[in-house]
């Protein structure tokens, strides 16, 4: 009986790794999609069986495909995100990839958040199959100087990313672009405000400045709603109160710094996280540092770290997790997952103490996602 | 008229390569193949209604690179996957 699965979203397709609770033994399923960019695929914790994914052929326009059967068919989006058609002369925008999709919360079945790039946010109330444009967001008389222009985007585009809802508010959201901060809604996305004070942004040349922050990934805890982030200029935890992000990454080793690109919660302890540091010196190779993969732990909420690298490659690894390719399980103990680019998954299921690959060769990996049963 | 189909589309044909199509522009022709195989103009043409990037459509072996360019029912047209990535 497959008690975990692991949907692994790739440059050329997406793959599911499947186990029992023991999480020893492993299989692998698929391709589907094969030869298609898959950004991100994602199970729907709400009914154990939606399954949905963000795809892109090389030549062909963005989509949306979704499973209802635990990804054994796929039926393609009938409304894929969209910007609305433009009026004459004015400026027009065109969906590129979607980027990030997530469930909405449990007392909103069938409905689905996606972010795309370049940065929009999508909403869908049916389960994926049609998405319209969340209008509070995305026509925002300051969206375009949040988000700046294509220049200020990393090369791959500017993405709309860690869409994350607040377990005490489901109309209570925060989003992560890159670039432009971190942004919340108290209404379910008829108003949205910067969430960045406190947060560096070193390429800035305000060092408080309101927007055009460069957030990595975003994490809210499932239970507590704390809420942590992953910047490109280091790590952080969000003092709710003060509305104001402190740096806990400073109590990172020095030599190794706090820039990453993906960031998880342990699934019940929002005291307890997991980061994967890379090379953010000279011309920022944003690889393993060293060549000697190690995830960090904290159990403190940032207050201290500790290095855990046992079984990790101990020379010459250069690959990169990226911002959705790291992910944790519900089980208990918990089990932890990250992709690599170099096409390798890893796995541990003592809570990072272990490391083991459980998959190799395949394409490049952009997300790494557990659910349970499916 | 007849539509020549790159393979990055056969999935919406149910793998055929060649169909046939009605219309008065490519954009009425890429329509009537949509109401058919839903969701195929999308993936060749965007929400602002321009050809995608890799996509090149060609009529009679001439680029079309407006979907208002004007069909005659004897026109031939390709719809081709160019050059993307590796």
């Amino acid at each position: 009986m497959v008690a975990i699965g692991v949907w692994v979203a790739t440059r050329k397709g997406l793959f599911r790794l499947a186990s029992d609770e023991a999480r020893r033994a492993w299989r692998i399923e698929g391709p589907h999609f094969l030869g298609q960019v898959v950004n991100h695929a994602v199970a729907d914790p709400r009914d154990g069986r939606t399954v949905v994914a963000a795809v892109r052929a090389g030549h062909l326009g963005p989509t949306v495909y979704r499973s209802t059967d635990g990804g054994t068919s796929w039926k393609e989006s009938s409304r894929p995100p969209a910007f609305p058609k433009a009026a004459a002369g004015a400026d027009a925008e065109t969906v590129s990839h979607v980027f990030w999709l997530t469930p909405a919360a449990a007392s909103e079945p069938g409905r689905w958040y996606a972010g795309t790039s370049p940065q929009a946010l999508f909403v869908s109330g049916d389960g994926g199959d049609r998405w319209e444009g969340v209008r509070g967001f995305n026509e925002h008389p300051d969206r375009r100087r949040w988000i700046g222009s294509p220049q200020d985007a990393p090369p791959d585009g500017g993405t709309l990313h860690s869409i994350n809802v607040d377990p005490a508010d489901a109309r209570h959201l925060y989003v992560g672009c890159s670039s432009g901060g971190v942004f919340e809604t108290h209404d379910g996305g008829a108003h949205w405000a910067p969430l960045n004070r406190g947060c560096a942004a070193d390429f800035l040349p305000d060092p408080d400045a309101e927007y055009g922050h460069d957030p990595h990934c975003l994490r809210v805890h499932p239970q507590t709603g704390d809420v942590y982030q992953q910047n490109h200029c280091g790590i952080y935890r969000l003092d709710r109160a003060a509305r104001r992000w402190e740096r806990i990454g400073r109590a990172m080793p020095q030599d190794v710094g706090d820039i990453g690109f993906p960031m998880v919660l342990h699934p019940r302890d929002a005291r307890t996280l997991w980061v994967f540091p890379m090379d953010g010196g000279t011309v920022w190779p944003r690889t393993a540092l060293g060549g000697h993969p190690a995830v960090y732990r904290s159990r403190d909420a940032g207050g201290s770290w500790e290095r855990q690298d046992r079984g990790l490659p101990p020379e010459q690894a250069w690959f990169t997790v990226k911002r959705q390719s790291m992910c944790a399980d519900t089980l208990d103990p918990a089990g932890v997952y990250f992709g690599t680019t170099s096409g390798e998954v890893w796995a541990s299921t003592d809570e990072g103490a272990s490391w083991s690959c459980i998959a190799m060769h395949l394409p490049h990996i952009y997300s790494v996602e557990a659910s349970a049963g499916s | 008229m007849k539509v020549i189909l790159p393979s990055p589309l056969a999935e919406y044909t149910g793998h055929a390569r060649e169909v046939e199509a009605r219309g008065a522009t490519v954009d009425e022709v890429l329509r009537d193949l949509d109401r058919r195989y839903p969701g195929l103009r999308f993936r060749v043409v965007d929400e602002q209604d321009a050809i995608r990037p890799h996509i090149k459509v060609f009529v009679n072996q001439v680029q079309a690179r407006h979907l208002t360019e004007a069909l005659r029912p004897t026109d031939q047209v390709l719809v081709v996957a160019a050059l993307s990535g590796g």
